[in-house]
């Protein structure tokens, strides 16, 4: 059977995966990037390296449909509080915008 | 899955793949599955605190990122040695399978130590859970709540790992405790899992 041949995975390729996946996490934050563009890429390359862990270490790739049903599940809710949330922020951040900039200017002396 | 159950699946694949012995795994499963959305609406009221805030300070520049990241790089190796746990205890040897196993729980116990002290250093620098000199407060009450919560679970693996070294210890054959060491791998895992999106979203974005 092709799923108790793959039981264990190469879990040594996968630890130096998720080890170089956080040096360029690290990398990421120090580059001459748009503040959007970095907090995109971070956001996919902590997916990434979540997808790993639950893919290889937490076998679902070898499991029955229904884990991973049970696993997608919080990702469906998270996903779907995150839109909830982002009008509200992006309507206060827009009226805030004014304020950060005098909150931002005394500390530049 | 244990061998027998792959073996009983390729016997009868039109059954349900749920066969009784992965009813414990199912049930780590859910339980994950709630912790995950508890840890979700943590992580995104988080977001939604830092866009409406006028003076966020940048988290990376105050929290410092070096022991940090060295702590995600421990909770990776932890999990490495978890998984080479359950592997060896599928060859049957419980010995090497023990060791695996209190390593894993080692790695789990240097990373709160660390956590305690990168909490007494930054309180000493002023970050409170009601206030910090960088500006807004509910960055102090926001981080330590988010890591506390996942250093509680750190904790709480900790004592899952040791308790299951002795049950590995007590049963009859290696293979009786195959499932129940497969359970807390799962567990372990979700805390590492955990920690990946709680060392992005508090400390590198």
């Amino acid at each position: 059977m092709a799923a108790a041949e793959h039981k264990h995975p190469n879990y040594m390729a996968i630890f130096w995966y998720l080890a170089i996946l956080t040096v360029v996490e690290i990398a990421v934050i120090y580059m001459p990037l748009p503040k959007v563009t970095i907090g995109v890429l971070l956001c996919a390359l902590a997916l990434g390296k979540a997808a790993l862990v639950a893919m290889y270490f937490m076998h679902l790739r070898f499991e029955t449909r229904t884990l991973g049903m049970v696993a997608v599940t919080p990702l469906a809710i998270a996903t779907l509080l995150v839109f909830l949330l982002l009008p509200d922020g992006f309507a206060v951040a827009k009226r805030t915008v004014g304020v950060k900039a005098a909150v931002g200017a005394p500390a530049k002396h | 899955m244990s061998p027998s159950a792959s073996v009983h699946s390729a016997i009868e694949p039109a059954e349900s793949p749920l066969t009784p012995e992965s009813w414990g795994k199912l049930g780590m499963w859910i339980f994950l599955a709630g912790d995950a959305v508890g840890f979700g609406v943590l992580l995104a009221s988080y977001g939604g605190m830092r866009m409406t805030s006028a003076d966020w300070p940048s988290p990376y520049a105050v929290l410092g990122i070096n022991l940090t990241a060295a702590m995600t790089f421990l909770l990776i190796c932890s999990s490495v040695t978890m998984v080479k746990a359950l592997e060896w205890l599928g060859k049957g040897d419980r010995a090497k399978c023990r060791i695996f196993l209190f390593f894993t729980a080692l790695g789990g116990a240097i990373f709160v130590s660390c956590q305690a002290y990168e909490w007494s250093k930054l309180i000493h620098e002023g970050l409170h859970i009601n206030g910090n000199p960088w500006g807004a407060s509910l960055f102090g009450t926001s981080f330590f709540l988010v890591t506390g919560f996942h250093g509680l679970h750190v904790t709480g693996g900790v004592i899952y790992l040791l308790s299951i070294i002795r049950y590995v210890t007590n049963r009859p054959s290696p293979a009786a405790s195959y499932n129940a060491v497969e359970i807390t791998g799962l567990y372990w895992h979700f805390v590492d899992l955990v920690w990946i999106m709680v060392f992005t979203f508090m400390y590198l974005i």
